[in-house]
């Protein structure tokens, strides 16, 4: 099964339909709720951080029965150095982004906690692309 | 043994107004976590948790969503807007709005015995 969904920088409010979506998919395949929610927080912060740092991106997301693989790919600044961007507490976000209720430097770092596999690829000036795959069984 | 309380005793201890899942204000909470900072909140792995927060935007609702908390006290007066109820509805999340400050909200609570997550 392959889904996408459009994400607007800058657009809070739209914030989270993608995992919202996500969210419900897993729900209907009886996936245990505790691996739903590792998946859906790390791709609800994969899409917070596009919309706080980025112009506009695109969340594709494939299941099959043993996995979930989501590549959050999207045209923005890019992250310079993601060693440090991986460091909880490291944080560039606006303030406009801070009164939304983020930019603790808490997002990457939880993205890696819950998923099995990450990875981030990065090219300053042109944009970031994060994978996140997740085993659907414990 | 955590003591647990009925969300319908969270809102009578804080007088406060439940705007939408009244349908579900007999479930159980067993913790409560005050922030007004969502990444925060995500990072938390407790479950039956009710959320104190003064911000009232899109992001506690879908937090809410994503985190699996199924209920949230708005502090000091803010309002829920129609948005934030239409997602909440879809979630079986139960908003409360009330007028406490949110220390106060969280004293009350504290003194009550509701327990904290940490
Ligand atoms: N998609 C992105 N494009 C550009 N920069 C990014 C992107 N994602 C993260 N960053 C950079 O990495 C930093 C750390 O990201 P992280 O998600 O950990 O924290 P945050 O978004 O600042 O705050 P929080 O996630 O706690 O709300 C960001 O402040 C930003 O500088
Ligand atoms: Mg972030």
């Amino acid at each position: 099964m392959e889904f996408s969904y459009e994400v607007e920088g800058g657009n809070f409010a739209k914030a989270g339909n993608a995992a919202s979506g996500v969210k419900k998919v897993l729900k209907q395949l009886n996936v245990d709720p505790k691996i739903i929610k590792r998946i859906v927080v790390a791709l609800y912060e994969g899409e917070v951080n596009v919309v706080a740092h980025a112009y506009k991106g695109n969340v594709l997301v494939d299941i099959d029965t043993n996995r979930i693989y989501i590549k959050i790919v999207d045209e923005g600044p890019g992250i310079p150095d993601i060693d440090l961007a991986m460091q909880v507490g490291y944080s560039t976000a606006s303030a406009m982004v801070r009164e939304m209720g983020f930019g603790a430097g808490m997002g990457l770092p939880n993205m890696k906690r819950n998923a099995d596999i990450i990875d981030i690829t990065s090219k300053v000036g042109e944009g970031t692309v994060v994978e996140l795959t997740t085993k659907l069984t414990s | 043994m955590a003591s647990s309380f009925k969300i319908r005793k969270i809102a009578e201890l804080l007088d406060a107004r439940v705007v939408c899942g009244e349908q579900f204000v007999d479930n159980e909470i067993n913790y409560a976590f005050a922030s007004d900072l969502m990444s925060d909140v995500l990072t938390l792995e407790s479950e039956q948790l009710v959320l104190i927060t003064g911000l009232t935007n899109m992001q506690t609702v879908r937090t809410a969503e994503m985190a699996d908390i199924n209920c949230v006290v708005f502090v000091r007066g803010k309002k829920v807007t129609p948005e934030m109820i239409e997602v909440a509805d879809e979630n079986n999340t139960v908003l409360i709005e009330c007028q406490y400050s949110m220390f106060r909200t969280i004293g009350v609570l504290f003194e009550s015995g509701v327990n904290p997550i940490y």
